[in-house]
C-alpha cells in the first residue's frame, strides 16, 4: 500500500477513521457502514466530506432525522397523489431512496428501538418490506448506513440493534484538527477497489486466523467476523492485492475488533491478568494445540496460522481506544455494559415518535390530543363517493375526485398513560447487614416482576463505601434487572445523600422522557457518609435531609421500606423530609408492598396527568 | 424471489432446527419461539425453512389459500372447498408453503386487512383487502424482533393465533375468515420482555447462543462469506441436503398420525410436568405432541422417553411459571426434573 497512513498499524485515530470512510465507500453493502461517535465539529465534517467524495458520484447520501416516521422511512400512502388520482399511490421511503448509497442518521444516540430495528432490518435482508397503509411491497435498498452518535455518557450510544451490524464503530473527539490536513487515499483509489473488489479471494488459513482473532478478543456475536471478512477484502481491492494478505485482515482486525474487545487475551506481556468477571466464550485461542483444521491445507509461504492469528490480536489490540482498554484492564464488565446501551435507550427516544401509543381511531374531529387519520378518513369516506357524486351533480357543482365530508373524518387517539419506572435504590452498605440486604434482593425481586407484568420499567441503584451507583439504568428487561441484582455486593459505608442526590437525577431524567418515575428506597437511613465522600454521621445526616428535602420539591412519588429489624426514627424522618411512604419491612409481605409501590405509582401517574393536563 | 440461505448449511444450531421441523411436521404445535444472542441466524432459519416445505395444493385464485381437499363451505372468497362454485370442481394449484414476514413497522389495517380502498374509491364497491394474516393462512407469521412489537398488534395476534380465525370488523366489513399459522418469533430477551399471554401461544421456545467452538464460528463465517458471494451456486451446492431434508418432512407427517405413545411414557410426561409445576394441561399436550413429531421424523413408530428427553426443555421452558426468587433458569430446572423422572 503506498499510502503511509492507511497502514494496518494506522496511528492517528484520524488516519484509521479516514481508512474507514475510504473501505466503507469500497462497499456500502457489505460493511454495513459505521457509528461515528463525535460532537458537530471540523472532524465529522471532513469525515462525512471524505465519505462523499469516496463514493461514486450518482450514490445517493441521504440524512435523516430522528424523528422520521415509519411513513417517510419505509414508505407509504402518497396523501397528495392519491385524493388527486382517486387511488392509492405509493410513497417510496428514504431507505428506498437512498439505495445503492448511504443513509446517514442524525443524531442517532436518540433514534428509537423500533426505528433502529426496522433499518438494521432492512440492512439485512437488503430490501424494504412494506406493510401499511392498504399497500404491501418489496423494493431494493441496498444500503449502507452512518449513524452520527453525539453521545457524551457512556450509556448514551445509538440502539445496539443498530450499530451491532455495522462494521465501524469510530470515535472522532481525539483528532486534532491537525491531522485533518493529513494526505488521505485519493478518490481515484477508492474507485478502482470498487471494481475490483468482486475478484478479490480470500484465503482460508486467513479467514480462520480472523475468526479466532475476534474470539481471543471475547466478541461474543459472529456478526463481527463476518464484518470483519468484508472488510478484509475491501482493503485488500483498496490496497489493489488479488487475494486478501495478512495486512488486509489485519486493518481488518483492528477497525472491526478493537472497539467490540471485551477481554485482553492472555498471555499478554504488560498486563497482569485477564478480567476475572465475566466468563468469555470459553476458549483459549492462544492455547498452542488449539485445532485448526484447515491447517494441513496451507500452503502459504508466510506465517503459520497461530503466528497470523497472534499479529492480528497484537494489531487489534494496539488499536482498542485507551479507555475501553483500561475498563479493560480493571476487569470491567465492559460487554454488560455495551449490551446495556440498547435497551435503556429503547425507554428514551420513544417520546419523540409518538404521544403515548397510538390507541385506536374513531370517528370524530381531530383536537390537540388526536391526529387525523388520512387513511382511515378516506376509508370512510370511500363507500359514499358514487352517491355523493350524483349529490354534487344535483348541486350543480363539479365533484371533487374525493368527496369528503366531516362526517367521515377519523382520528387516532393515543393512549396518553405515560410509562411508569420504578426506581429501586438499595442500601447495600455495611449497616443492612448481609441478611437484611439477601430480603431487600429478594423484595425488588418480587417487585420487579410485578413491574414486568405490568410492562413498566425499572432502574437500580445501589449505594455503599461512598458513593451511589447506577447499576441498571431505566429497562423493561427483567433478564437484565435480575442480572445487576444478583451481582449486587454488600458492605461499606452509608451515602445516603449520593444516592438520593443520584435517585433524583435518574428520576429527572425519566420525566424528561415522558415516563413517570417512582422511587423505592430500601435502607435503614444511617446514613454516615457525606455529600462530598467523607466518613461522619452527623455531616452524613444532615446531607441526607437536604438531599431528601430537595427531592420532595421535585415532586416525585416515593416511598421507604426501612430495612432494619425495628422503626428507625432516622429512616422515619427521612420518609417525612422526601414526602416519601414508610413501610417497615418485617411486616410488609410481598403482596403489600407491591400494592404499596402500584398505590404509589397510580397516585404518581395521576398527579401527573394533572400536571401536564 | 430473492435466494435464501440453505437451512441445511446452518451451523449448529440444532435445537432451533429441530423446533422448527417440528412445527413443520406438526403445526398444531402452535408456533416456536426463538430467543437468543444477536447473529445467531434466527431469521436465516426461519426464512430458509420455507424453501425446504414441499408445495401444498391451494384452490386456484383464493386468497385465503383454501384446501381443495377440505370440507369447508365458508371461504369467504367463495371458492367452497372441494365442492367448488357451482357443482364445477375447483381448479387445484400447487403453491410455496407462505412464509409472511410481519415487519415491525406494519399498521394494523394490513395485519388484519381491511376495506380495498382502490376499489371504494375508484368504483364505490366495499370490497375486503385481505391482510397479512389472510396471506399468512396454512404457512408460517414470521415476527423478527417480536418482543419491539407495539401492543395493539401483538393483541390482534394473541387472538387470532388461538382461535385460528381473523374476525374483521371496521369501515363497514363484518368478515370472518380462516388464519391458522404457525407464529414464529425471533428476539433478544435483553431487548425487552414478552408479556406472558404472548409466551404462551408459541408451542415451543428455544434458546440460542453464539456458537462458542472455534471451528463452529469459522464454518459460519466460510460458508456465509460463500453465499453472499455467489448466492446461486451455493444454494445448488447444498440443495441436495436441503431436499433431503424436506423429504424428511414430508415421510414424517405421513408417518405422525400412527405414531403410537405408551403408558409409561405418558406417566413420564406427566410427572414431569408436575415435578414443574406448568400451568394447566397445555404443557403436557405440547410435550407429547413434540415427542410424537420428533418420533415421526426420526422414523420410530412410538415415542420413547429419549424423544421426551429431547424436547422438554423446548415444550416447557416458557411455561413455568416465575419464581422470581429462583436464580437458576428454566432450562436449569427442566434438567433437574428429568433427572428426577429419567435417572440420570
Amino acid at each position: 500500500m503506498s499510502e503511509p497512513d492507511a497502514g494496518p498499524g494506522a496511528s492517528s485515530p484520524w488516519a484509521s477513521a479516514a481508512l474507514a470512510a475510504a473501505l466503507l465507500a469500497v462497499d456500502p453493502v457489505g460493511i454495513r457502514g459505521a457509528s461515528v461517535r463525535s460532537l458537530a465539529g471540523p472532524a465529522r465534517d471532513r469525515w462525512l466530506g471524505l465519505l462523499r467524495e469516496y463514493l461514486p458520484e450518482d450514490a445517493p447520501m441521504r440524512r435523516i432525522p430522528t424523528h422520521i416516521t415509519d411513513s417517510r422511512l419505509l414508505g407509504g400512502l402518497d396523501l397528495a397523489s392519491t385524493l388527486r388520482m382517486g387511488k392509492p399511490i405509493a410513497e417510496r421511503g428514504v431507505l428506498v431512496e437512498a439505495d445503492g448509497g448511504i443513509v446517514v442518521l442524525a443524531m442517532a444516540e436518540r433514534l428509537s428501538a423500533g426505528t433502529a430495528g426496522r433499518i438494521g432490518g432492512v440492512l439485512d435482508r437488503g430490501e424494504v418490506q412494506l406493510e401499511r397503509d392498504g399497500l404491501g411491497l418489496r423494493s431494493i435498498a441496498r444500503i449502507g448506513v452512518v449513524a452520527l452518535d453525539e453521545g457524551l455518557a457512556d450509556d448514551e450510544r445509538p440502539p445496539t440493534v443498530l450499530i451491532e451490524r455495522l462494521a465501524f464503530l469510530l470515535n472522532l473527539d481525539n483528532v486534532v484538527e491537525s491531522d485533518l490536513s493529513a494526505p488521505v487515499i485519493p478518490p481515484s483509489q477508492v474507485a478502482e477497489a470498487r471494481a475490483r473488489l468482486e475478484s478479490v479471494t480470500f484465503p482460508d488459513d486467513i479467514m480462520v486466523a480472523l475468526c479466532s482473532a475476534s474470539v481471543a478478543l471475547g466478541i461474543a456475536s459472529v456478526r463481527a467476523s463476518l464484518l470483519a471478512v468484508k472488510v478484509a477484502r475491501a482493503a485488500a481491492a483498496l490496497a489493489g492485492h488479488d487475494a486478501v494478505t495478512q495486512e488486509d485482515a489485519a486493518t481488518a482486525a483492528s477497525l472491526v475488533f478493537a472497539p467490540r474487545a471485551t477481554i485482553i487475551p492472555s498471555g499478554e506481556p504488560q498486563e497482569d491478568e485477564p478480567p476475572p468477571e465475566e466468563p468469555p466464550p470459553p476458549e483459549e485461542p492462544s492455547d498452542p494445540d488449539q485445532p485448526e483444521e484447515p491447517q494441513d491445507e496451507d500452503d502459504s509461504d508466510t506465517l503459520d496460522p497461530q503466528e497470523l492469528e497472534d499479529m492480528m490480536i497484537a494489531v487489534a489490540q494496539a488499536a482498542i481506544p485507551d479507555k475501553l482498554l483500561a475498563q479493560l484492564r480493571e476487569g470491567k464488565d465492559v460487554r454488560s455494559r455495551a449490551q446495556s446501551s440498547g435497551g435503556s435507550r429503547a425507554g428514551a427516544a420513544k417520546k419523540k415518535g409518538r404521544r403515548g401509543r397510538p390507541s385506536a381511531v374513531r370517528a370524530g374531529e381531530p383536537t390537540p390530543n388526536t391526529r387525523l387519520n388520512l387513511i382511515e378518513t378516506l376509508r370512510a369516506a370511500a363507500p359514499w363517493q358514487p352517491l355523493r357524486r350524483q349529490e354534487a351533480a344535483k348541486e350543480g357543482r363539479t365533484a371533487t375526485l374525493v368527496e369528503v365530508r366531516r362526517s367521515d373524518f377519523r382520528c387516532t387517539h393515543f393512549k396518553q398513560r405515560s410509562e411508569t419506572t420504578t426506581i429501586f435504590i438499595v442500601d447495600a452498605s455495611g449497616s443492612s447487614a448481609l441478611q437484611r440486604l439477601a430480603e431487600a434482593k429478594g423484595a425488588v425481586e418480587l417487585l420487579l416482576a410485578d413491574c414486568y407484568v405490568r410492562r413498566d420499567n425499572v432502574a437500580l441503584i445501589a449505594f455503599r463505601g461512598k458513593a451511589a451507583e447506577v447499576l441498571l439504568p431505566p429497562t423493561r428487561s427483567l433478564v437484565r434487572a435480575k442480572r445487576s441484582l444478583a451481582g449486587l455486593p454488600g458492605g461499606g459505608g452509608t451515602p445516603l445523600a449520593s444516592a438520593i442526590d443520584t435517585a433524583w437525577m435518574v428520576a429527572t431524567a425519566c420525566r424528561d422522557k415522558g415516563q413517570t418515575p417512582v422511587l423505592v428506597f430500601l435502607t435503614d437511613g444511617q446514613g454516615n457518609i457525606a455529600r462530598d465522600g467523607t466518613p461522619g454521621r452527623p455531616m452524613a445526616e444532615a446531607d441526607a435531609i437536604a438531599s431528601a428535602q430537595a427531592l420532595r420539591v421535585s415532586g416525585f412519588s416515593a416511598m421507604l421500606i426501612d430495612t432494619a429489624r425495628r422503626p428507625q426514627p432516622m429512616a422515619q424522618k427521612l420518609a417525612a423530609e422526601m414526602g416519601a411512604k414508610y413501610l417497615l419491612l418485617p411486616y410488609a409481605d410481598a403482596n403489600a408492598m407491591s400494592k404499596a409501590v402500584k398505590a404509589t405509582a397510580a397516585d404518581s401517574v395521576a398527579a401527573e396527568g394533572r400536571i401536564r393536563g | 424471489m430473492r435466494v435464501v440461505f440453505p437451512f441445511s448449511a446452518i451451523v449448529g444450531q440444532d435445537e432451533m432446527k429441530q423446533a422448527l421441523l417440528v412445527a413443520a411436521v406438526s403445526p398444531t404445535i402452535g408456533g416456536v419461539l426463538v430467543l437468543g444472542d444477536r447473529g445467531t441466524g434466527k431469521s436465516t432459519a426461519v426464512r430458509a425453512l420455507a424453501t425446504l416445505l414441499p408445495k401444498m395444493a391451494v384452490v386456484t385464485g383464493c386468497r385465503y389459500s383454501s384446501d381443495p381437499a377440505t370440507d369447508d363451505k365458508k371461504c369467504v372468497d367463495g371458492c367452497n372447498g372441494h365442492h367448488g362454485v357451482n357443482g364445477q370442481k375447483p381448479e387445484v394449484s400447487y403453491v410455496p408453503v407462505p412464509v409472511v414476514d410481519l415487519p415491525l413497522g406494519a399498521t394494523e389495517d394490513r395485519v388484519v386487512g381491511a376495506l380495498d380502498l382502490e376499489r371504494a374509491l375508484t368504483q364505490g364497491v366495499k370490497a375486503f383487502e385481505p391482510g397479512l394474516l389472510a396471506r399468512a393462512n396454512r404457512g408460517f407469521l414470521y415476527i423478527d424482533e417480536v418482543n419491539l412489537l407495539e401492543d395493539h398488534l401483538i393483541d390482534v395476534l394473541l387472538d387470532v393465533a388461538a382461535s385460528g380465525e381473523n374476525v374483521v370488523e371496521r369501515e363497514g366489513i363484518s368478515i370472518r375468515h380462516p388464519a391458522r399459522f404457525v407464529l414464529v418469533g425471533s428476539g433478544n430477551p435483553e431487548e425487552g420482555e414478552l408479556r406472558p399471554q404472548l409466551l404462551d401461544r408459541f408451542g415451543l421456545s428455544v434458546e440460542i447462543r453464539t456458537p462458542t467452538d472455534l471451528a463452529a464460528r469459522i464454518e459460519v463465517v466460510r460458508r456465509r462469506d460463500a453465499f453472499d458471494r455467489d448466492p446461486e451456486a451455493f444454494v445448488a451446492q447444498w440443495a441436495e441436503e436441503d431436499a433431503k431434508i424436506g423429504a424428511l418432512i414430508v415421510a414424517a407427517r405421513d408417518r405422525l398420525p400412527n405414531i403410537s405413545v405408551s403408558d409409561a411414557v405418558l406417566e413420564q410426561a406427566s410427572k414431569l410436568c408436575m415435578i414443574l409445576g406448568t400451568d394447566g394441561l397445555r404443557g403436557e399436550l405440547t410435550l407429547l405432541r413434540t415427542a410424537r413429531a420428533v418420533a415421526a421424523l426420526d422414523g420410530a413408530d412410538e415415542v420413547l422417553s429419549d424423544h421426551l428427553r429431547r424436547v422438554a426443555p423446548s415444550s416447557l421452558r416458557h411455561r413455568l411459571r416465575r419464581n422470581v426468587l429462583d436464580d437458576a433458569g428454566s432450562t436449569v430446572r427442566i434438567e433437574r426434573a428429568m433427572e428426577e423422572v429419567f435417572g440420570k
